[in-house]
């Protein structure tokens, strides 16, 4: 199992689970949910933020909040 | 069925309340400007910096077909009622305190119809308050153009309350939504079931203390209410291990809903366009060759699309106080009037075109989407000094005047980062210290005719400029280190697609940002600029009168007899004795009593230094810059005999402007963002200490 971190560019995957209690409840208020499909669909010029497709919108989190999202 | 309470309610003569709530970029703005138009005013809620918009409107009733006004307020833009940040706490308190006079009658649930199930986990909690309440399904454009169609009717059945759908940018919608203002009502039956998965008693308990309008309601009250001494009545961890389950079960419900309410087929050109978009914006180089283009562009009109602007306002302000001189009888009443009021008022309205201006970009820039780019590409730079992505604009900004700068430090929602941009936006050497370098540096660099495009002088501009960005950097870091961090700093949010900006939220954020600074920020520099009038036109004793007496019988010409006696009154005037005053201060810095009495003056605004000088030499005509270089050129030591300007002396004057906070309207803006004195008499305090220190460096060094 890899983190929404390690996602190429382009790349899908399935969100299954999150490691920090205070960020899941944001991300989750976010549209981020267990069983949902993510695209990561660009990376800011230095390497973070991220910025994924979620839900039909386009997300930004830094690399950190990202590593805290368990994918498929 | 329309509230009765409500209907009760709109016979009394105070206008009914309407809250607009929503997710950020829910277009809540826009239909807050469509429903109030120029009939609204910005001030701050309580306590915080976060802008409190009120309006209102008139609607007519459809039954009884009498008007009624509505009060409008824009609250601050919230995912969902369990608040993170400081705009979302605020949101949360003005729905739920019933003590507050912004306390909503009505609740409008704005929703983004292109982005519906985020938008409706808010609108279903909102739901649950048990409130009258109407869902407006915004941004039907780009919903439609998604391919997104909502079943009003069904939608209706389904929460038991008016449900619209609106386009605010378009205005489409708008007299549906006043219609429904008079059908609001609560909603037959909670979303989620609280009993299903809460402890009965446990509700009841809470519920009967909070008294709030439903028991949901009273629930999140007791869990994230402002209030400390709720806190501690209940034990609290059985809601909050609640929070994520209940968030997780709207979701699984609203899903249901979509699919039974919603139809889409799949066309999604304007979100394919934006992300074409994003390919550049956020391309490593391509991102930053657009950002840096776009700035240069806004800084290139700043400076010089203001300057038009600002020499008639300049000029008006002459023309007026010359008339109300000449109208008025000579005397003190007629100085404090034209030298003291009129051109403290002068100074004020001359920041007009630089704030408009800047609000307008500003306004482009965010209502386009490209602001959240911006902050997405320079995040990652910014953080590492303490900083956020949305510091940027306020940096550079800095460079023309900190003033509307530090007013546009308000998007960036960390509180302990917009602080830092705060504190170290007025290092950036901004314009009015243009006048000032330029002065010193002829001091140092005689013109010597030829026109060069580079030359000395420009690479002595360029290094101030840049230690003066050095400087905000390095006080950025030290700053990151000292202030406590109250909250914890998140980038999660969203990146709105593309749109055009809409001329008239452009145009009424331009005029709301020029009014609140003169309200706000004008009163505290025009009775700064009386006392300073005060102390550069009086003097202790009858010494004026001596002076004059003196020039009487002078044989002098009229206008030199003025020159001299006005360069004498000013030394013997109250600013001139603090000027002698604090020259044993300044000394070590190699500054004399002249410049003393040019850095008291100073304090009215950085380019009063030229025109101090100018006085103080009797260089006659103040506009005269070579004049003013002349003179003080000329000026000699009288007891080492070598020249007072020496390069010693002008690159130590050179660093106290650069760092030095001589800026009387920054600190009224700075107390007026901040609510309070102590970040202004902070910055004061440090910069002062950096610029006296960093000069003593500099003057003993190069002596």
């Amino acid at each position: 199992m890899k983190t929404l971190a390690e996602l190429k560019i382009g790349e899908s995957a399935v969100i299954a689970s999150f490691t920090d209690d205070t960020l899941s409840l944001k991300l989750i208020e976010m549209g981020c949910l267990p069983g949902e499909m993510v695209r990561l669909q660009h990376v800011a010029p230095l390497g973070c933020p991220f910025a994924i497709e979620v839900s039909g919108y386009l997300l930004s989190m830094r690399k950190s909040e990202a590593a805290t999202v368990l994918v498929n | 069925m329309p509230d009765t309470l409500l209907k009760e309610k709109l016979q009394s003569a105070n206008p009914l309340k309407i809250a607009l709530v929503g997710n950020p970029n829910s277009g809540k703005s826009t239909l807050f400007n469509a429903l109030t138009g120029l009939n609204q005013r910005t001030g701050n809620f309580p306590g915080v910096t976060v802008d409190k918009k009120t309006g209102y409107c008139k609607a007519e009733d459809p039954e009884t077909k009498r008007i009624h006004t509505f009060e409008v307020i824009d609250l601050p833009g919230t995912y969902s009622l369990y608040p993170k940040s400081i705009d979302e706490q605020v949101t949360f308190d003005v729905l739920f305190d019933t003590e507050r006079p912004e306390y909503p009658d009505i609740i409008v649930a704005v929703i983004d119809s292109s982005n519906i199930k985020r938008n409706l986990l808010l609108a279903t909690q909102l739901l649950d308050l048990g409130r009258p309440i109407v869902f407006a399904f915004n941004m039907m454009d780009v919903a439609e153009k998604k391919g997104i169609t909502v079943e009003i009717e069904k939608a209706k059945k389904l929460f038991g309350v008016p449900v619209i759908t609106i386009d605010s940018r378009h205005r489409e919608g708008m007299g549906d939504l006043k219609n429904n203002f008079f059908e609001a009502c609560s909603a037959p039956a909670p979303f989620i079931t609280l009993s299903d998965h809460l402890d009965k008693n446990y509700i009841d308990s809470v519920h009967r203390h909070h008294q709030q309008s439903s028991e949901y309601a009273s629930l999140l009250k007791q869990a994230n209410g402002s209030e400390k001494a709720t806190v501690t009545i209940f034990n609290i961890k059985p809601f909050r291990k609640f929070e994520s389950r209940d968030t997780l079960l709207r979701f699984e419900k609203i899903k249901k809903i979509i699919s039974e309410t919603l139809s889409y087929h799949e066309n999604r050109q304007d979100v394919k366009l934006s992300d074409k978009i994003d390919d550049y914006t956020t391309h490593p180089v391509w991102g930053f060759i657009i950002f840096l283009t776009i700035l240069f562009f806004i800084f290139q009109s700043i400076f010089y699309l203001a300057e038009f602007p600002m020499g008639w306002i300049e000029s008006g302000f002459v023309w007026l106080g010359q008339t109300a001189s000449a109208a008025l009888p000579q005397g003190p009443l007629n100085s404090l009037l034209v030298d003291g009021i009129i051109a403290g008022l002068s100074g004020v309205a001359v920041f007009i075109p630089q704030i408009a201006l800047l609000f307008g970009f500003i306004a482009v820039l965010e209502d386009s989407g490209y602001m959240a780019r911006v902050s997405f590409i320079m995040d990652k730079l910014m953080r590492k000094v303490g900083l956020n992505g949305r510091s940027v604009i306020p940096l550079i900004s800095g460079v023309a005047c900190a003033v509307p700068a530090i007013m546009s430090t308000r998007t960036i929602s960390n509180v302990k980062e917009r602080i830092i941009t705060i504190m170290i936006t007025p290092l950036m050497s901004c314009s009015a210290r243009l006048p000032v370098y330029t002065l010193l540096i002829s001091l140092m660099v005689p013109d010597d005719g030829s026109n060069r495009f580079f030359s000395t002088k420009g690479f002595m501009l360029m290094a101030l400029y840049l230690i003066g960005f050095i400087a905000a950097i390095a006080a950025a870091l030290v700053f990151k280190f000292i202030l406590k961090a109250k909250e914890r700093s998140y980038f999660i949010m969203e990146l709105p697609i593309y749109r055009l900006p809409q001329p008239k939220t452009i145009f009424i954020t331009m005029f709301e940002k020029v009014k609140v600074f003169l309200l706000d920020a004008g009163k505290i520099i025009v009775a700064i600029s009386v006392v300073l009038w005060f102390l550069s036109t009086h003097a202790p004793g009858n010494s004026f009168e001596n002076i004059e007496k003196k020039y009487s019988e002078s044989t002098l010409s009229k206008q030199e007899t003025e020159t001299k006696m006005n360069a004498e009154k000013l030394e013997a005037s109250y600013a001139g004795l603090l000027g002698k005053k604090i020259e044993p201060f300044i000394r070590p810095l190699g500054f004399d009593w002249k410049i003393g009495i040019s850095l008291v003056t100073s304090f009215a605004a950085r380019e009063v230094f030229v025109g101090t000088m100018a006085t103080i030499y009797s260089a006659g005509d103040k506009e005269n810059t070579s004049s003013i270089r002349e003179k003080m050129s000329a000026d000699k030591n009288p007891v080492t005999g070598l020249k007072t300007y020496s390069v010693a002396v002008c690159w130590s004057l050179l660093i106290f402007y650069a760092f030095a906070m001589q800026c009387m309207s920054t600190l009224a803006v700075v107390y007026r963002e901040t609510k309070s004195w102590k970040w202004p008499v902070i910055q004061l305090l440090y910069m002062s200490a950096l610029a006296y220190l960093s000069s003593f460096v500099v003057y003993q060094m190069l002596s």
